[in-house]
């Protein structure tokens, strides 16, 4: 072994020996010693301490072998012999013309070194044990600017990433000293943005939403594609049918699933799926499996009147009319100009006859079609996209809060119009349902909180057992508690694109939110603030509350803004009283005498003071 | 949008004759299921932007009122009109044309994408034909699984197609499916 090393390091260091070739001659009596001994000794030495004194060695005896000098050539071949042999060496360096006390400060020197080796060792040892995974340290600020300067280390982000994540559901347990959870979530933001390629907003706005280990899942769904479905086109053929000759041509496919008539997943193909000539003849559609969601929601009816507001690219309103069996009527309304084609020609292929096609701004829609005319309506409301990312990876980088925003606020003024242009009184409808493909609170619990603050409508179960309830509460927002029959769907847990679909009812045509229904909602939990404010902002309340302003968090602001001290901590305690409507007239009683007992309690103060 | 007048009417029924014989009838008074009303009503032709569409009548009257500018399609585009005034059947028309047609011609599965890319149909991929064709006349184009696939105009009568060499032109081709993927201005 020891002689391969020595002629390896031969070959490599056969480019030092020119440079070295003087100094070692003079050493060269003296390392073959020291070679002998280091060859001598046990397995354990560092190699590159080894390294070093074969180099020296080697090239006492490459310069003795290659160098014509007698002396070295007679060192040179007993140092050679030597070095097969370990008695050999010992006996060879007894051969050799050195001092005795030569031998014994060498013999200490090459102790000293050993000693040295060995502490390293251990050193190196411990520094190991340190940075293993029990004690996980947050990097420090120095050490992250040395990274920021440096390419993104790929496998130590990762590495990182799940160390916090572990740290994290463990926290109490696992965390360092005097890191707050704060600290972990921002480190864990920062390098799942490196790492993914996320932007801070869209990553932030994850992190509020999931758990860690969640997270980390729903992260890894949206790298990954979702599988490709396709719905069978009832009004042409039949899915069993359909599926039979799909495999004969030689795609390889599967029924979707328990919830779905219709629906087919795609494993594998050996044909394009979207070129066989059923699908040109209109057999089928290519969709996603979260698109059939909201119209299976819809249910609509044969011979209704249904309004698909972002109709484009069609895959929807084509699976409205095979459920309508090309009866009734359908408007298709697409604003852009562009998903025009698209939509008609979607339209055509499956040979849907029971449909208008439109282009208009969605909000102008009941000028142009009248309210209170429409049975159902579709709104797959345009949005930020951000469950979709696995189709769009730039969703990751080019969305912002702004956009966000914009997208809520377009989206509250389309479920207004939408809402007015149901009919209430219709025999088999009055519905809206919306939907979009966003994540994102703001775009979808949000926007249905205003809808149910702003006209009379209420939200439904949509039929899709299988979904999330939405959130109820998220955050600092307090919604109504009928927002948990809405539904979330998400990569991770059902396989298919981000997703959320809520279904209302319209209960009157009139256009203001009914003040009886808003009265006993916010009585039982308005009492106690409407009793700390002070008569003079109390009819500012009284009159919000009949504009219907009255929401949750604007009982927050009001609150905060204007709470009596006294009252203080009643107010959370109010907030969380269990929902039940009272009687109308039994709050106007009560409201009464809470006002009375305020203003005797004013006087009372005021006497005080 | 407005009906057809007199010689765009005629235009649009001679097409229409060509390919489906005395089945014009059915395809003029059909009861139509379409619209919310309960009863059945009929379908006609209305024109809007140089395009033909076979509605019923009641998506008509409810379409009415969106303006001209955004109004886009109607219940089925069947056609349309040429800058010079001649009227062609185009791809959408296919369905209609299917369930009425007179003269059917059934295509071998080999040559089914063929015919599907564009080409015309040789007779070689001919799979079935029925009788009396005439030279000239429309014929409806199926898979042997009876799925349509397109029509155009028979170039021979039945009678010399029986007659005629492998690779000679049966039918050429107006509209095919596969249109629906080939040209994107296809509305």
């Amino acid at each position: 072994m020891e002689d391969e090393e020595v002629e390896v390091v031969k070959g490599k260091n056969s480019q030092k020996k020119a440079s070295k070739k003087e100094k070692s001659k003079e050493f060269v009596a003296v390392n073959k010693k020291k070679k002998n001994e280091v060859l001598s000794e046990s397995d354990m030495e560092d190699e590159e301490d080894e390294e070093m004194q074969s180099v020296d060695g080697d090239e006492g005896g490459d310069s003795g072998s290659d160098m014509s000098s007698d002396g070295d050539d007679a060192f040179a071949g007993d140092f050679l012999q030597g070095s097969d042999d370990e008695e050999m060496g010992s006996g060879s360096q007894s051969d050799l013309d050195s001092d005795d006390s030569d031998i014994e400060t060498k013999s200490k020197a090459i102790d000293d070194a050993k000693e040295r080796e060995e502490k390293e060792a251990l050193d190196e040892l411990r520094l190991n044990i340190k940075e293993a995974p029990d004690e996980f340290r947050l990097p420090t600020q120095e050490e992250l600017e040395v990274e920021a300067r440096g390419p993104p280390d790929l496998t130590g982000l990762q590495q990182r990433i799940k160390e916090i994540v572990r740290v994290l559901s463990n926290f109490t347990s696992l965390r360092q000293e005097g890191a707050t959870r704060k600290q972990y979530i921002e480190q864990l933001k920062l390098d799942l943005g490196s790492y993914y390629g996320y932007n801070e907003f869209l990553i932030s706005s994850f992190v509020e939403m999931f758990p860690p280990v969640e997270l980390m899942e729903l992260i890894e769904a949206f790298e990954k594609p979702r599988p490709i479905t396709l719905r069978t086109n009832t009004l042409k053929t039949r899915r069993r049918d359909l599926a039979g000759v799909l495999l004969n041509r030689g795609i390889n496919l599967d029924p979707l699933s328990k919830w779905s008539k219709v629906g087919l997943v795609v494993y594998d193909h050996q044909v394009p799926y979207g070129a066989t000539p059923e699908y040109m003849a209109g057999h089928y559609m290519v969709q996603s499996a979260s698109s059939f969601l909201p119209v299976m929601a819809l249910a609509p009816q044969e011979k209704e009147r249904i309004v698909d507001m972002a109709a484009s690219p069609g895959g929807k309103t084509t699976y409205i009319a095979a459920l309508m069996k090309n009866t009734g009527i359908i408007y298709a309304n697409e604003m852009k100009e562009a998903r025009l084609s698209k939509l008609t020609s979607n339209l055509q292929r499956l040979g849907v006859t029971n449909t208008v096609v439109c282009s208009y701004d969605g909000r102008e829609l009941p000028k142009v079609l009248g309210n209170n005319t429409v049975d159902r309506i579709l709104l797959d409301a345009p949005c930020s996209g951000t469950g979709v990312i696995s189709k769009d990876e730039s969703v990751k980088t080019s969305k912002t809060a702004v956009d966000v925003q914009n997208c809520s606020r377009l989206q509250k003024e389309l479920i207004l119009a939408a809402i007015d242009m149901v009919d209430a009184n219709s025999k088999s409808g009055g519905y809206v349902v919306y939907s979009t493909c966003s994540m994102m609170v703001i775009e979808n619990e949000d926007v249905i909180d205003y809808a149910l603050k702003k006209r009379d409508v209420k939200l439904v179960p949509c039929g899709l057992d299988f979904g999330r309830p939405g959130f109820v509460r998220f955050r600092e927002s307090r919604f109504h508690p009928s927002l948990e029959k809405t539904r979330r769907f998400y990569p991770h847990v059902h396989n298919m694109d981000g997703f959320f679909v809520a279904k209302l009812k319209k209960m009157s045509n009139s256009k203001a939110a009914p003040a009886a229904a808003q009265v006993a909602e916010d009585g039982g939990s308005e009492i106690e603030p409407s009793t700390i404010e002070t008569p003079a902002p109390q009819s500012n309340v009284i009159s919000k509350k009949e504009q219907n302003k009255g929401s949750r968090k604007d009982k927050v602001d009001n609150l905060s803004l204007k709470r009596k001290k006294e009252e203080k901590p009643n107010a959370p305690t109010e907030k969380r009283k269990k929902y039940k409507p009272p009687p109308r007239e039994e709050i106007s009683k009560a409201r009464e005498e809470k006002r009375q007992a305020l203003r005797e309690a004013k006087k009372k103060g005021k006497s005080k003071v | 949008m407005r009906p057809l007048d007199e010689s765009e009417t005629t235009q649009v029924f001679e097409k229409l004759f060509k390919f489906t014989g005395n089945n014009l009838k059915n395809i003029v008074e059909s009861p139509s299921h379409e619209g919310p009303d309960q009863t059945p009503g009929r379908y006609c032709f209305r024109l809007h932007k140089n395009r033909v569409y076979y509605v019923s009548e009641s998506l008509v009257k409810r379409a009415t009122n969106i303006k001209r500018d955004n109004l886009v399609a109607l219940g089925t585009n069947i056609g349309k009109f040429t800058k010079s005034g001649k009227f062609h059947l185009t791809i959408q028309a296919l369905n209609l044309l299917a369930a009425n047609a007179k003269h059917k011609v059934w295509l071998k599965p080999t040559s089914e994408m063929s015919f599907l890319y564009g080409n015309d149909v040789i007779k070689g991929g001919l799979g079935r034909i029925t009788d009396n064709i005439n030279a000239y006349d429309g014929v409806v184009v199926f898979s042997m699984s009876d799925v349509p696939l397109g029509f155009g105009i028979a170039a021979k009568s039945t009678q010399d197609c029986r007659k005629m060499d492998p690779n000679g032109l049966v039918v050429i081709r107006q509209a095919d499916t596969g249109e629906y993927l080939r040209s994107q201005e296809d509305i």
